[in-house]
C-alpha cells in the first residue's frame, strides 16, 4: 500500500492505518472494533437509515454514522463512550417499538440480527407501552413472504434485488411510520425469485415459503453441499433434520458464490422428497415395471450383460451431467474395462475438447492457466461474452459479472443474437443474426469479412423491468462490429465467456481472437449442469479417456491399462446420437444409462428399443426409464460425498447432507455391478477414487487441503493437442432457465410453483 | 395596508395589483436590477449579496452570498438555481404573498442568481397546495420570456436563463433541500446523505443553489440599491428586513415586513394588537420547528438570528405563533408532534419511530392516561431523536417537544393519572 | 390509447420533455392526471409509467409518498381543513368538526353522492388567516362556522 494512499487515524485510542476512502465502519472492523449496524451492508450502497452505527468523532458536534463517513487523516474516533452506548440503546429500543417480538415462532429466531443486537446493546425492558401497529403477513410469491411488523426498514432487500440482482422488484412505499416494502406487481412479486432478499434480511420480515415455520435453526444440522442444478457450482448450505433437507441458503458465504444463490440452489432441493422419487429397483416383468429387491435387480443386470457379452453384443453407456467426478470416472472404467466398449458419452453442452485443443497451441499454456475461475469475474477489467445467457442459465456468473461492473468497473462486451439482460451492464453490445456469432468472432479475430451487426443501446439507464422485454426485432446494420472490435482491442487480460453457440472451429477462432488481445486472456465455456464439465474431464467420450487423452493413444491408454490391470479398447466408440441410431436399428444389445435422459434428445422408436436390454439408473421414472428393463433408484447429489467440477473447471468437494433409504449412489451401484461382472473396483469410497483421479487424470492433481477447506481448485487438463472427433452437432444446450433444469427441475415444487415460469416466454428471457 | 412600523422591501408591491403583470412590474423599478446585473461581473454580484449580509429566509439562516460562492466557477456539468417554494413550516405563510403579488421579483432574483453562479436553468419548486400560485408564476414566466427577461440571450446579452415551475404533491419534508432535489427528480422525498452538498452535487448531481422565495426576491432590491443599503436596514450580521408571519392568539394576525432586531414585544403588542383571549403564555418564534419561548423570554427578545439563538431557539422561517394562557401545552405539543409524525419521510429510525412513540404517549397522556414516568420517558425519547437523524426534521420534531416539557412540566403533572385535560373546557375558541 | 383527455395528453407529453431527465416530470404528471380523473387509477399509473419509461413499482413508490396523491376516489369537492398550530389556536378543530357535521361526514369521509369529501390536513400556509381550509385548490380563510356554512353551500350549489 503506497504511503500516500493510506490514512492514519485513531479509534478508541488505537492508532490504525487504512487505505484512503475506507468507510469508518470498515476501518473499525479491520481492527475488530465492532460497530453495530443494520442498514449497512458491504458492497451495497450506503443508506444512513438505521442510525445504529453512530460514533463520536472529535471536532464534530454530533454523533456520526460510521457507515457513511470515510476515514480522514488524523481523525480521532470513539466507539465506546456513554453517549454512543446510550444512542445505540435507544435506537435499538426505537426499532422494537413496533416490532411484534414474536421471536418464539419466528423463523429467524436464533439467527436474527435484531435479537442479537438487543442482547448486546439493548435495554432489558422496553419503555414503549403503546399499542403496536399490526399488519397482516403478505405472501408475495410461493417463495417470498413479507411480515411488515417485523421489518426494520433497513432496505437491504431493496438494494440486493436492485443493485445486486439488477431486478429492482422491491421498493419502498408510503412514508413515516406507515413506510413499508413494496413488491413490484402490486400485491405480489414478479421477479427472479432468487431469495437473496430473504437471505439478506436481518430479521424475520422476509421469509421463505420453503422453510417458514418448519423448524428452528438450532434444530438442524448444516451441511455445505454443491448445488446440483446449473454448472456454476454454488455452495448451498443445507439445513437438515431427520435426514431431510429443510432449507438451503449460503448465509455463511462459504462457497465460491459468496452470499449468492438463485432459486434453484436455494429452494430446488425439494425434488429429493418428491412423491414420485423412486424408492426401490424396478424390473420389467410381463411387460410392466415392478418393484424388485436390489439383489434381484443387480443380479439380473449382471446376468443379462454377461449373456450379451458372450453373444458378442454391443454395449452402450450414457453418463450423467450431475453425477460426481468419482462416479463418472468409475463409469467410464466400467464401460471400457468391464463392458469392453468405448461406446460412452454424455449430454454435451460445451465443446471443451476443442477449447483445450485450441488452447494447447497457444503461448498461454505453461504460464498461469488460461481458464478463469468464477470469482475472477468480480475483478476482471474486461469480459467478452459471446452467446449464452448467464442471467438465466448461469446465475452466479451473471452475479459476478454485475459485481465487477458495479464495484470494479469491469467493461463488458456482449456479442449475441438477442438483447440479453446483461446488456444493461455492457460497455458495448453487438447484436448479430442468430447463428452468426461464429462469423462475428472470426471477424473480430481478423480472420473473416464483415458481419452485419447492430450496436445495441446499453447501460443501466435502461428500463428496470421484469421480465426483461427485449426491443422488437433487431435490424442488423452493417459495420456495427467495427467499433466493437476497436474498443475490444484496447482491452487486456480479458475473460471470455462463450455459450453453446460457439463450437468446433468457432472456438478456434475465439482462441485466436483471445491470442490477439493484450495480457492473458482466460476462458469460460458454458456447460449446462452441475457436473457437465466434470463428465467431460472424466472421459465420458467415445474417443477420449479421462483428462482428454485419446483412446487410440497407446501410451495414454497404456497408463490406464497398467493401473487397472486390463486391456482397454483402442478404437473410438459411438457417440450419444450414434448409439441412439444403433438402438433404432437394433444394433445395440445393451444400453446403460446413468442419470441421463437421452431418449428426450434423440428419440428411438419404442418397438426397436425393446430389442435391447436397457438399464436406467435415476431418481425418477424419466422418459428413458419408462422404457427400461431394469430401473435402479439412485441418490441425489445432496445425498453423496465427492467432487464436482463447475463450468469454469473449478473442482469442489460436496458433502452428504440427507439420506434416501431406498436408493444407492451411482458409485455403489457401479462398484456392485463391476463386482458381479467379475472385476473388483474396491470399496466404493469416493476419497479413494478421487485419490486415483488426482494421480492419473491430467489437470486434477489439485490440493485436497484446499478442497477440504471448502475452496475450489481449478483443474486445467491442458496436455497438448486433443485429438478429438469434433462433433459440433452434439453440442446441445438445454438452455435451462432459472425455473427449469433438465429432468431434476421438473420435480421441484418450489421451482415449478413460481409464476415466472409461465411469464418467461421462450426466446424472450429464457 | 402597510403597518407604520413596517419597512417594506420584498413586500413593497403587495398593495399594487398591477405588479403581477410585467407592465406594472416594470413601472415600479422592475428588472432594473437585472439590467444592472447583466453588466456586472458574476463575482461582483456575489460580493454585493455578501455585503448585504442577507441570510437565508427558509429557516436555516445561512448567509446567501457565501452559499453562492461555494458553487464551482468552472464546471463541466450544467448548474442550476432552485427556488424553494415549498413553504410548509406550520406558522409560515409569507412566500405565498410574494408569489401572488410580486411574482416577477422572484423571477428577477433567480435570473440574477443564475448570472452570479453561472447557471442557465432554474426551477421553482412550489408546494402542491399552492396551485393558484403556479398559475400566476406561469403567466409571469411567459411574459418574461416574451420580453427577453428569461430564455436565451437575456436582454440581448450572452447570458441565458430558462425557468419553469414544478409542483410538489404534499410533503413537508420536500422543503428540506436535498429531499426537494430528490422530489424534483421525480422520486420519493428522501433526504440525501451529506456531504456532498448541493453546491457541488445537487440536482442531477450538478452544482445547485437552493434558496427560499423571500431570499431570492430580496436579491433584486440588493443589487439595485446596493448591499450596504440593505444591510443598514437591519443588523450588521443579519442585514435587512424580513417577513414575519404573525398568527395565533393576537388580535391582528398578518404578515409584516420588519427590520431584523425588531422587538418581539412590539410585534405582539403594537402590531398584533395584543394577546387575544388571555395573557401571554408562549411564543413559537420561527415556525413549529423552533423551541418555544415562554412569556418572559418572548417579551424580552428581539427578532434577529443571534438574539433568538441566545435563548436556545431560532428565528427559523419567520412564523411567530402567539399562545395565550388558556392553551393546554400538552395538547399543543401533541399537535406539533402529530405533524412531524405525519411528515417524517420514514427513512431513518429515530425520527420514524420516535415521533410515533411521542404522539402515542402524548395522546394517551392528554386523555388522562398519563403516568408520572411518562414525562421523563417522552423527554428522553425526544432527546434521543435530537442530533441522531439523517436530516433536520428529526431535530425539528424533538426541539419543540423538549422545550415544552422543560418549560411547562407542571402542565404535564396536572394531567397525571385519571385527570383529563384541565384546559379542555376553555380550549374551544371563537 | 391514452386514458387522458387530448388536452391533458398534450400537457403530459410536454411535461415529459420539459426536464433534463424525464423522470422529473413524474410528480407533476401524476398530480395533473389526478386532477382530471379524481384519483390515480391503475390504468393511469400504468400509462404514466410507460410514458416515462419507468416501472409501475417506481411510480407506486412515489405516489404513496406524497399525501396529495391518492389511489382511491374522493368527492368532487375535497374539503381539506387545517388543524395545525395556528389554526388549532383559532378554532381549527372545531371547524373540522363543524364541516363534518354539516356534510354528514361524521362517520365516513366521502358523501354517498360523491359530491363532498373531507380530510384533516397539515398547515396549508394560511396561518395568519386562520382557521382555514381548502376546497380542492381554492383557499377559504378567516373562517368561523357561519362563514364555513356559506362556503360549503356555494359548492353544494355548484354541484
Ligand atoms: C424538514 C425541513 C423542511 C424545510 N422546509 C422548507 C420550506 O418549506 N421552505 C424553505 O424555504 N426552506 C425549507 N427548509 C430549509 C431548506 O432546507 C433550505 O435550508 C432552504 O431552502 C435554503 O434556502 P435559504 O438559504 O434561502 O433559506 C426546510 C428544512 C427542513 C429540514
Ligand atoms: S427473490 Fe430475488 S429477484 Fe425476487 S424480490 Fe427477492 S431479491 Fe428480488
Ligand atoms: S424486509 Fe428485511 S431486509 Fe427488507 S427492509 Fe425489512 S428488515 Fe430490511
Ligand atoms: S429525520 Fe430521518 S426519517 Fe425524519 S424526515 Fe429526516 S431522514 Fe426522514
Ligand atoms: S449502519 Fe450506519 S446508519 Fe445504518
Ligand atoms: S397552521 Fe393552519 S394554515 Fe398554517
Amino acid at each position: 500500500m503506497p504511503e500516500n494512499n493510506s490514512v492514519h487515524l485513531t479509534i478508541d485510542g488505537r492508532a490504525i492505518t487504512v487505505p484512503a476512502g475506507t468507510l469508518l465502519i470498515e476501518a473499525c472492523r479491520a481492527v475488530n472494533i465492532e460497530v453495530p449496524c443494520f442498514c449497512y451492508y458491504p458492497n451495497l450502497s450506503v443508506q444512513a437509515a438505521c442510525r445504529m452505527c453512530l460514533v463520536e468523532i472529535e471536532k464534530m458536534p454530533k454523533l456520526q454514522t460510521a457507515c457513511t463517513v470515510p476515514v480522514a487523516e488524523g481523525m480521532v474516533v470513539r466507539t465506546d463512550t456513554p453517549t454512543v452506548h446510550k444512542a445505540r440503546k435507544t435506537t435499538n429500543e426505537f426499532l422494537l417499538t413496533n416490532h411484534p417480538l414474536d421471536c418464539p415462532v419466528c423463523d429467524k429466531g436464533g439467527e436474527c440480527e435484531l435479537q442479537d443486537m438487543t442482547l448486546t446493546y439493548g435495554t432489558g425492558t422496553g419503555r414503549f407501552d403503546e399499542p403496536k401497529r399490526h399488519r397482516d403477513e403478505q405472501q408475495w410469491s410461493p417463495v417470498v413472504f413479507y411480515d411488515r411488523p417485523r421489518c426494520i426498514l433497513c432496505y437491504r432487500c431493496v438494494r440486493v434485488c436492485g443493485e445486486g440482482m439488477d431486478v429492482w422488484a422491491l421498493g419502498v412505499g408510503n412514508r413515516a411510520i406507515l413506510s413499508t416494502i413494496l413488491p413490484n406487481a402490486g400485491d405480489h412479486l414478479e421477479c427472479e425469485e432468487c431469495g437473496m432478499c430473504i437471505d439478506i434480511c436481518p430479521v424475520g420480515a422476509l421469509t421463505s415459503g420453503a422453510y417458514r415455520y418448519k423448524t428452528r435453526p438450532w434444530e438442524m444440522k448444516h451441511v455445505g453441499a454443491i448445488c446440483t442444478f446449473c454448472g456454476d457450482g454454488c455452495r448451498t448450505t443445507l439445513g437438515v433434520r431427520n435426514d431431510r433437507i429443510i432449507r438451503g441458503d449460503n448465509r455463511d458465504a462459504s462457497g465460491i458464490n459468496g452470499e449468492f444463490l438463485c432459486i434453484k440452489g436455494r429452494y430446488g432441493f425439494d425434488f429429493t422428497q418428491h412423491a414420485e422419487r423412486l424408492k426401490t429397483p424396478l424390473a420389467r416383468i410381463d411387460g410392466e415395471l415392478k418393484p424388485v429387491s436390489w439383489a434381484q435387480a443387480l443380479e439380473t443386470v449382471a446376468r443379462r450383460w454377461r449373456a450379451i457379452q458372450q453373444q458378442g453384443g454391443r454395449f452402450g453407456v450414457i453418463g450423467s451431467t450431475r453425477a460426481l467426478n468419482e462416479e463418472s470416472y468409475q463409469l467410464q472404467r466400467l464401460a471400457r474395462q468391464v463392458l469392453g466398449t468405448n461406446n460412452i458419452d454424455h449430454h454435451r453442452s460445451a465443446d471443451l475438447p476443442t477449447l483445450y485443443d485450441a488452447l494447447a497451441g497457444t503461448s498461454a499454456t505453461g504460464s498461469a492457466p488460461p481458464l478463469a475461475a468464477a470469482a475472477s469475474l468480480k475483478t476482471a477489467s474486461a469480459v467478452l461474452l459471446v452467446g449464452g445467457d448467464p442471467t438465466y442459465e448461469h446465475p452466479l456468473l451473471a452475479w459476478n459479472v454485475r459485481w465487477g461492473y458495479r464495484l470494479s468497473g469491469t467493461r463488458l462486451y456482449v456479442l449475441h443474437h438477442r438483447e440479453i439482460k446483461l446488456r444493461r451492464q455492457a460497455h458495448r453490445m453487438a447484436v448479430v443474426a442468430e447463428g452468426a456469432e461464429g462469423a462475428a468472432v472470426r471477424y473480430l479475430a481478423g480472420q473473416g469479412g464483415a458481419v452485419a451487426a447492430r450496436l445495441s443501446a446499453v447501460g443501466p439507464a435502461e428500463e428496470k423491468r421484469y421480465p426483461q422485454l427485449p426491443p422488437p426485432d433487431p435490424q442488423p446494420i452493417s459495420g456495427g462490429l467495427e467499433e466493437f472490435k476497436a474498443e475490444l482491442e484496447k482491452e487486456s487480460n480479458v475473460v471470455i465467456i462463450f455459450g453453446s453457440e460457439l463450437r468446433g472451429d468457432d472456438i478456434r477462432a475465439l482462441v485466436a481472437l483471445g491470442g490477439r488481445l493484450a495480457g492473458q486472456t482466460r476462458y469460460i465455456g458454458l456447460a449446462d449442469h452441475s457436473n457437465s464439465h466434470g463428465a467431460a474431464d472424466m472421459g465420458l467420450y467415445p474417443d477420449l479417456l479421462p483428462g482428454y487423452e485419446s483412446v487410440s493413444d497407446a501410451a495414454a491408454r497404456g497408463r490406464f491399462e497398467a493401473l487397472w490391470g486390463a486391456r482397454l479398447p483402442a478404437e473410438a466408440g459411438l457417440n450419444q446420437r450414434e448409439m441412439a441410431e444403433a438402438l433404432d436399428r437394433g444394433e445395440l444389445a445393451a444400453l446403460y444409462v446413468v442419470g441421463a435422459n437421452p431418449l428426450r434428445l434423440d428419440p428411438v422408436n419404442p418397438a426397436n428399443l425393446r430389442r435391447s436390454f436397457l438399464v436406467v439408473q435415476d431418481l425418477f421414472l424419466t422418459e428413458t426409464a419408462k422404457e427400461a428393463d431394469i430401473v435402479l433408484p439412485a441418490l441425489a447429489a445432496y445425498e453423496k460425498t465427492g467432487t464436482l467440477t463447475n463450468t469454469c473447471g473449478e473442482v469442489q468437494a460436496t458433502r452428504r447432507a440427507a439420506a434416501w433409504p431406498g436408493g444407492k449412489s451411482d458409485l455403489e451401484i457401479i462398484h456392485a455391478l463391476a463386482r458381479l461382472m467379475g472385476v473388483d473396483f474396491g470399496r466404493p469410497d469416493p476419497d479413494r477414487v478421487f485419490a486415483e483421479i488426482r494421480a492419473h487424470v491430467k489437470g486434477y492433481n489439485v490440493s485436497v487441503v484446499q478442497l477440504a477447506a471448502g475452496r475450489s481448485a481449478l483443474a486445467v487438463p491442458l496436455n497438448g493437442a486433443v485429438p478429438h472427433r469434433s462433433a459440433p452437432h452434439l453440442i446441445r444446450s438445454n438452455h435451462d432457465t432459472l425455473f427449469s433444469d433438465g429432468t431434476l427441475g421438473r420435480y421441484s415444487h418450489a421451482i415449478n410453483e413460481v409464476m415466472e415460469k409461465r411469464l418467461l416466454l421462450p426466446g424472450q428471457a429464457r | 395596508m402597510a403597518h407604520p412600523l413596517e419597512i417594506r422591501v420584498v413586500s413593497k408591491r403587495f398593495d399594487d395589483p398591477s405588479a403581477a403583470t410585467l407592465k406594472g412590474y416594470l413601472a415600479s423599478d422592475g428588472y432594473k436590477a437585472l439590467e444592472k446585473a447583466l453588466k456586472m461581473k458574476p463575482e461582483a454580484i456575489i460580493e454585493e449579496v455578501k455585503t448585504s449580509a442577507l441570510r437565508g429566509r427558509g429557516g436555516a439562516g445561512f448567509p446567501t452570498g457565501l452559499k453562492w460562492s461555494f458553487i464551482p466557477r468552472q464546471s463541466p456539468k450544467p448548474k442550476y438555481v432552485v427556488c424553494n417554494a415549498d413553504e410548509s413550516e406550520p406558522g409560515t405563510c409569507k412566500d405565498r404573498l410574494i408569489m401572488q403579488f410580486d411574482p416577477f421579483s422572484l423571477l428577477e432574483g433567480m435570473a440574477i442568481a443564475g448570472i452570479a453562479i453561472g447557471a442557465e436553468r432554474g426551477f421553482i419548486y412550489v408546494r402542491g397546495e399552492y396551485r393558484y400560485l403556479i398559475d400566476i408564476l406561469d403567466r409571469a414566466i411567459a411574459e418574461a420570456y416574451d420580453a427577453g427577461y428569461l430564455g436565451k440571450k437575456l436582454r440581448g446579452t450572452n447570458f441565458h436563463f430558462d425557468l419553469m415551475t414544478h409542483t410538489g404533491a404534499g410533503a413537508y419534508e420536500c422543503g428540506e433541500e436535498s429531499a426537494l432535489l430528490e422530489s424534483l427528480e421525480g422520486k420519493r422525498g428522501i433526504p440525501r446523505i451529506k456531504p456532498p452538498f448541493p453546491a457541488t452535487s445537487g440536482l442531477y448531481g450538478c452544482p445547485t443553489v437552493i434558496n427560499n422565495v423571500e431570499t431570492l426576491a430580496s436579491v433584486p432590491h440588493i443589487i439595485l440599491n446596493g448591499g450596504e443599503w440593505f444591510l443598514k436596514l437591519g443588523l450588521p450580521k443579519a442585514g435587512g428586513v424580513k417577513l414575519t408571519c404573525l398568527s395565533g392568539h393576537v388580535h391582528n394576525p398578518g404578515v409584516y415586513e420588519l427590520p431584523l432586531g425588531f422587538p418581539m414585544r412590539r410585534l405582539i403588542e403594537e402590531i398584533g394588537g395584543g394577546v387575544q383571549g388571555g395573557a401571554l403564555k408562549a411564543v413559537v418564534p420561527g415556525g413549529s420547528s423552533t423551541p418555544l419561548l415562554n412569556a418572559e423570554e418572548a417579551l424580552g427578545v428581539n427578532l434577529d438570528f443571534d438574539s433568538v439563538a441566545k435563548l436556545g431557539s431560532f428565528l427559523g422561517s419567520g412564523g411567530v405563533v402567539v399562545v395565550n394562557d388558556r392553551t393546554c401545552m400538552v395538547k399543543f405539543a401533541k399537535r406539533i408532534i402529530h405533524f412531524y409524525r405525519h411528515e417524517s419521510c420514514g427513512w431513518c429510525v429515530p425520527c420514524r419511530e420516535g415521533t410515533n412513540w411521542l404522539e402515542l404517549t402524548l395522546t394517551r397522556f392528554h386523555l388522562g392516561g398519563g403516568r408520572s414516568e411518562d414525562i421523563d420517558v417522552m423527554f428522553d425519547v425526544a432527546q434521543s431523536i435530537l442530533g441522531r437523524t439523517l436530516c433536520a426534521l428529526g431535530d425539528a420534531a424533538a426541539m419543540p417537544t423538549i422545550s415544552i416539557i422543560q418549560k411547562w412540566r407542571q402542565e404535564f403533572e396536572d394531567h397525571l393519572a385519571g385527570r383529563p385535560c384541565p384546559y379542555e373546557r376553555e380550549f374551544a375558541h371563537a | 390509447m391514452s386514458v387522458f383527455s387530448p388536452t391533458l395528453d398534450a400537457k403530459l407529453t410536454r411535461l415529459a420533455e420539459a426536464y433534463p431527465q424525464r423522470r422529473s416530470a413524474l410528480v407533476p404528471m401524476l398530480l395533473y392526471a389526478q386532477d382530471e380523473l379524481g384519483w390515480l387509477t391503475p390504468e393511469a399509473i400504468r400509462e404514466i409509467a410507460e410514458r416515462l419509461g419507468e416501472t409501475e413499482l417506481a411510480v407506486r413508490e412515489t405516489i404513496s409518498y406524497y399525501s396529495m396523491l391518492r389511489t382511491h376516489p374522493v368527492g368532487r369537492y375535497h374539503v381539506q381543513v387545517c388543524t395545525n398550530i395556528s389554526c388549532l389556536l383559532r378554532g381549527g378543530e372545531e371547524l373540522l368538526q363543524h364541516c363534518r357535521k354539516r356534510l354528514g361526514l361524521e362517520q365516513r369521509d366521502v358523501t354517498p353522492d360523491g359530491v363532498f369529501s373531507i380530510e384533516e390536513v397539515e398547515c396549508i400556509g394560511a396561518c395568519s388567516w386562520a382557521p382555514a381550509l381548502q376546497v380542492n385548490y381554492d383557499f377559504h380563510q378567516n373562517l368561523d362556522p357561519a362563514r364555513a356554512d356559506q362556503v360549503l353551500a356555494e359548492y353544494r350549489q355548484k354541484a
